[in-house]
């Protein structure tokens, strides 16, 4: 099976492509059955491959399935061929990409039962998986960026989903403009890579590195460039600004884009190219600053907004933060560690999200909720239990997770980066059980009619649920730090082979006790507070927001950002232009074509005066000349 | 191939409309069938002509020559890797544009196809010809049935919007005939042979200063064509005011024109004086393709946004045109297809809403997707192509295009990847105000969606930008001889006025690598021998 490991991404396209033409002529029943199957079989093509290559993957041999199924674009030096590529590392996504990707699916069964556009939904959604398999499985940038650019696209058809409502339509043209910022250096990146490395394929842009045929400074700007597009793409400092907006989309459109695809692209393509960012010191401390900001920025957003699914897009923002902050730090394993055990934990909250608002008839506001713990038995549960990874509670994998990336930084001594990510983390936690407390906990804040139609979602989308949770807790123990015995990180030893090892460091035992216990604390932390704003003192939360209007208002509007942005960017672009139109296109331009032709045609009118044709003006014309001519002569 | 089946493509459009001649006016459907069937004939024939192409062969095959009025005016015609997709593309789209139009064109239906298949000649025509003042004439004759289709059945301004096209036109055009017979004679001089050949012209070596005057008229010729800016005003007008197919004819081809021109005759002729303006022409594209994308991003008017945003993607394959390498080249050839596609596609699907809405001002719409999904999905993937999404044909052109840019001039690069962006921004803004949101206008509600005939003339050029856009091998491999050969002549003859060559013992001609010409006699047996003679200055007054 594994031989046809580039299947993987076709099934979905495959199904996709069948909705999308025969969509119309298409049961309902068929549509729910095909579009998870092919999901499926990617996730079984994925396994068998992933277990063909593990037992080799353990030893230190790079072991990659390859295929070229044919040469692609071939121009000059401009040669690039359709490889699919399938290592240790595109394992971990396929995986994660597709066995997330088929939970959301099933889930997506029940969400979307009612609308109305069902068909085109699933069509979208395998669309959306076949566009991040291709992104992982590329075996060379420019095709990567096929599929960066396609999840670009399905984001932007899927966010717009109901494009009817102005909001959607409009934050699904966001996702997909700011995202193109991004790619527009991302491909910039690209040319450099072509035109000095003369390859875009994985294996060879490694092995030009370590030949040493590349200056640093080349490679930092190469993975500065690609970097920028990543912080399009996952959503981190300056370009994050559509992520929130696109809670848009329906829930588990939002779980896809958080968990599985899209957002997680950024850290692959980091990962990637570990060498690269290895080999510029520069670029990975960019990363590495640029992860830890975002971390604690998102963070404090999340800390003062009342939509359930925005709190949910910072707490993304801020934990694909972490993930470039071990990325940047040398700490590719735990960035991939952390990006996988947070596929299962973001996946869950939101699903779980989305079973709160499908619960009630498509509430988002934390402030109409409130005791719904007793009504929503499993939904509460499953979602306490993704609060608790997400928090960094001892033993569930995000825990493991998120510690792997911190005791990096430690170890490198990059104690403010240490700092910034432990304080991300105690607003990690406080933000998550604020939601958690808001949500389920406390007094019933919502209308009777709503409570009247309360109610417990279906098994096709609880079931889910309980699997995601079950992961959420368990992921974690492939990859036990260093303290419960050596070796028993299988995770960061499976990458082992296609990461480099930047920094080889080594904390004593007591040390790394040291940091976990300091962060399961900050952990408990964060939660304490939580509990004491939220459910002890409710008034606390008010009392500060009025001593601190500046703060909280601040907050609560997003830094202003993306009024900033539009002042800086959006309004000069929209108003230089049409300025430019009236004052100088039209008028000017425009003006001097028009321009020159009423200069022919005046002077032509001028000059049809003499062809008056009247006898006695030529004869006095005639007189004239000869006058002239004579008195010339004469004279 | 014995039979001369480029000029049966080139004359057989012309036939039907002579046929069309004597048919009645009143029988409408006939004529729209001729005209169909004709069209159709016209595009299979390119296809046997594309599959019988020689795609090692850099020169110009399937040549046809015979004398037509002397002095060197000789019907000559054939086809090399540079015109092949541009005459397939050409043939490909008149069958569609008569399609577009089968029911909304339903006065002086006669006129109309006669007009159309006219067009296709002469656009063909220009393709193919290898003579120069048989390009000029076919050059010139195209205008006429564009006149006359849009300023008939054109919308309210059609009038000064035909009148303000042929004008600007034919003002390039009359300098550039003046340059071509100064070409001619300059010819005659050093050979004391008459001809209008391309391929004996460009034997020319001219002195640089000779070069920049004739290159001007020619560029001059071309960039309105393009259009370049400054010179792109009559573009809008002309787009808004003409019917569906007039938009799409002369944004899919005619504008490629342009571009054909500087690739077969003004870069080829004039390699010192393309050296020396290329900093200004690029410049003029790079504007081009920003200017161009921030007034797409404010028109109000869907067909003078679509309009705009060509000015801004023919500033990238101008662009490209300079960079003067093999990538550039081919990105550029093959973007000029893939812009004929997308841009043509959108005109016709502009087409279709106004069918129904009879307005083209964006705000007269909103929220026509859940009316018209099928339209939706169409419009999807043809904005998508003009964006320069992967995995359609628009990214393949593009990352060739600003590739090939990167390569020569990093800073021009740099600069024209924001097309990225301002493509993005103003196709999917007007896609979000005409497609998307709540039905605000009741018009909305009585849109059919797409019919079978306007699904069948979208259809094959969606499965086109697909095909381009996943297996694009196909049609580079057809330009690589060509391109190269076009390359290395540029190259060579760029070489020729080095730092060694005196400035004071200017040379008007000089005889190129006639040893070239003598190892493959078949070629010129019709010609004779070249006798190059070497003028100097004091021979000679200054042109």
């Amino acid at each position: 099976m594994s031989e046809y490991f580039w299947l993987i991404p076709l099934f979905p396209a495959a199904s996709s492509f069948i909705l999308v033409i025969f969509g119309r002529w298409l049961p309902k029943k068929y549509v729910s059955v095909q579009a998870p199957l092919a999901v499926l079989l990617s996730f079984i093509f994925g396994l068998a491959s992933f277990l063909k290559i593990y037992p080799r993957g353990l030893g230190h041999e790079a072991a990659g399935l390859s295929k070229t199924l044919f040469s692609w674009i071939h121009s000059g030096s401009f040669q690039i061929d359709f490889t699919f590529w399938f290592d240790q590392l595109t394992a971990v996504m396929v995986l994660v990409v597709s066995g997330v990707g088929f939970i959301i699916h099933v889930y997506s069964i029940g969400y979307m039962a009612e609308d109305r556009s069902y068909t085109r939904y699933f069509s979208l959604l395998n669309l959306f998986t076949f566009a991040m398999l291709l992104l992982v499985m590329a075996g060379n940038m420019v095709l990567m960026f096929v599929g960066w650019e396609g999840v670009g696209l399905c984001s932007y058809l899927l966010i717009g989903f109901w494009f009817e409502r102005p909001s959607a339509a409009s934050a699904g043209k966001k996702a997909f403009i700011v995202n193109r910022i991004g790619d527009a250096a991302f491909l910039l990146g690209l040319f450099f890579l072509l035109f000095n490395f003369k390859t875009a394929s994985f294996p060879e842009i490694n092995r030009a590195l370590t030949d040493g045929r590349i200056s640093s400074s080349l490679a930092t700007l190469i993975a500065l460039l690609f970097f920028a597009g990543a912080t399009g793409k996952s959503a981190q400092i300056p370009l994050y600004v559509w992520l929130p907006d696109a809670m848009e989309g329906p829930t588990p459109v939002s779980a896809l884009i958080h968990a599985a695809t899209m957002v997680t692209a950024g850290v692959y393509m980091v990962s990637r190219l570990n060498v690269l960012y290895s080999y510029s010191g520069i670029a990975a401390e960019v990363v590495a600053i640029i992860g830890a900001l975002t971390a604690v920025y998102a963070g404090t957003i999340a800390l003062t907004q009342f939509d359930i699914k925005r709190v949910l897009a910072y707490s993304t923002i801020s934990q694909i933060g972490y993930m470039f902050l071990g990325c940047g730090v040398g700490a590719f394993a735990a960035g991939m560690f952390h990006l996988y055990t947070h596929a299962f934990f973001k996946s869950l909250l939101f699903l779980a999200a989305g079973s709160v608002m499908h619960a009630l008839s498509g509430e988002l506001d934390m402030r109409r909720m409130g005791g719904l713990k007793k009504h929503l038995p499993i939904t509460y549960s499953t979602f306490l239990i993704g609060a608790i990874t997400i928090a960094g509670v001892p033993f569930f994998s995000g825990f493991f997770s998120k510690d792997a990336i911190l005791t990096q930084c430690y170890a490198q001594g990059k104690y403010f980066l240490w700092l910034l990510g432990l304080t991300g983390a105690i607003i990690t936690a406080f933000y998550m059980f604020r939601l958690i407390f808001l949500t389920f906990h406390g007094q019933e804040r919502f209308s009777a009619e709503i409570r009247h139609h309360l109610h417990e979602s279906p098994p096709v989308m609880t079931i889910p649920l309980i699997i995601l949770a079950f992961f959420s807790i368990i992921a974690g123990y492939i990859g036990l730090p260093v303290v419960f015995g050596h070796d028993l990180n299988f995770f960061e030893r499976f990458l082992e082979p296609v990461i480099i090892r930047a920094y080889e460091t080594h904390l004593s035992l007591g040390i790394e006790w040291l940091l976990i216990i300091i962060s399961s604390v900050i952990a408990f932390v964060g939660i304490f507070l939580a509990y004491v704003f939220y459910l002890k003192s409710p008034h606390l939360p008010h009392q500060l927001a009025s001593r601190f209007p500046g703060v909280y208002r601040l907050l609560f509007n997003k830094y202003y950002v993306d009024e900033i942005y539009n002042i800086l960017f959006v309004k000069p672009l929209v108003k230089g232009s049409e300025m430019v139109y009236y004052n100088f296109d039209l008028p000017i331009i425009d003006g001097a074509v028009n321009g020159s032709a009423k200069t022919v045609s005046f002077f032509g009118r001028i000059l049809s005066l003499v062809q008056s044709g009247l006898i006695r003006d030529y004869a006095l014309v005639f007189i004239l000349g000869v006058a002239i001519i004579l008195g010339l002569i004469l004279f | 191939m014995s039979i001369a089946i480029i000029s049966i493509i080139t004359f057989l459009p012309l036939a039907g409309s002579f046929l069309l001649l004597f048919i009645p006016g009143e029988k409408k459907d006939l004529h729209r069938l001729i005209a169909l069937l004709f069209s159709l004939i016209t595009f299979s024939l390119s296809i046997v002509l594309f599959i019988h192409f020689d795609s090692s062969k850099a020169e110009p095959q399937m040549v046809e020559k015979s004398a037509w009025l002397g002095y060197g005016i000789n019907y000559h015609v054939g086809i090399d890797g540079l015109s092949l997709l541009l005459v397939l593309l050409s043939t490909f789209l008149f069958p569609i544009a008569i399609l577009s139009g089968w029911r909304y064109i339903d006065q002086r239906v006669k006129e109309y196809h006669i007009f159309l298949l006219f067009l296709e000649t002469g656009i063909i025509g220009v393709f193919v010809s290898l003579n120069l003042f048989l390009f000029y004439v076919f050059w010139e004759v195209m205008l006429i049935p564009m006149y006359f289709l849009i300023g008939i059945w054109g919308g309210p301004r059609r009038i000064y919007a035909t009148i303000k096209f042929v004008i600007f036109t034919m003002f390039g055009s009359l300098l550039m005939l003046v340059a071509i017979f100064t070409l001619y004679s300059f010819y005659y001089k050093a050979t004391g042979v008459y001809s209008f050949e391309i391929s004996d012209l460009t034997k020319l070596i001219l002195l640089p200063k000779v070069q920049t005057w004739l290159f001007l008229a020619f560029a001059l010729a071309f960039a309105i064509k393009v259009p370049l800016f400054p010179f792109h005003t009559w573009l809008p007008d002309a787009h808004v005011e003409a019917p569906t197919a007039g938009s799409v004819i002369l944004a899919a081809i005619l504008l490629k024109m342009g571009v054909y021109g500087f690739l077969r005759l003004a870069m080829p002729l004039f390699p010192q004086a393309l050296a020396q303006f290329t900093p200004l022409l690029m410049i003029l594209s790079l504007i081009g393709i920003i200017y161009g994308g921030c007034m797409a991003l404010i028109q109000k008017d869907v067909k003078s946004l679509v309009a705009y945003s060509s000015v801004s993607h023919m500033g990238l394959i101008m662009l490209a045109l300079f960079a003067l390498n093999q990538e550039g080249l081919e990105g550029s050839i093959l973007q000029m297809i893939n812009h004929g596609l997308s841009t043509g596609a959108l005109f016709l699907i502009v087409g279709i809403l106004y069918e129904r809405a009879h307005t083209r001002l964006i705000k007269d719409y909103g929220g026509v997707s859940r009316q018209m999904p099928v339209l939706a999905a169409f419009f999807l993937v043809c904005m998508l192509s003009s964006i320069g999404l992967p995995g359609l044909n628009g990214f393949v052109g593009e990352i060739l295009c600003l590739f090939g840019v990167f390569q020569s001039y990093k800073i021009m690069a740099y600069l024209a990847v924001t097309t990225v962006i301002l493509a993005a921004a103003y196709l999917l803004w007007m896609y979000q105000r005409v497609m998307h949101g709540p039905i605000i206008h009741e018009h909305v509600r009585s849109f059919k969606d797409l019919n079978l005939r306007e699904i069948l003339y979208l259809a094959p050029i969606v499965v086109l930008m697909f095909w381009i856009g996943i297996y694009p091998n196909f049609f580079l491999r057809k330009m690589d001889a060509s391109v190269n050969f076009l390359l290395q002549k540029i190259e060579e003859k760029q070489k020729y006025f080095g730092l060694e060559m005196e400035p004071h013992k200017w040379r008007l001609i000089k005889p190129d690598l006639s040893e070239k010409e003598q190892s493959n006699p078949k070629e010129n047996v019709s010609r004779p021998a070249l006798a190059f003679r070497e003028i100097f200055a004091g021979d000679d007054k200054k042109p």
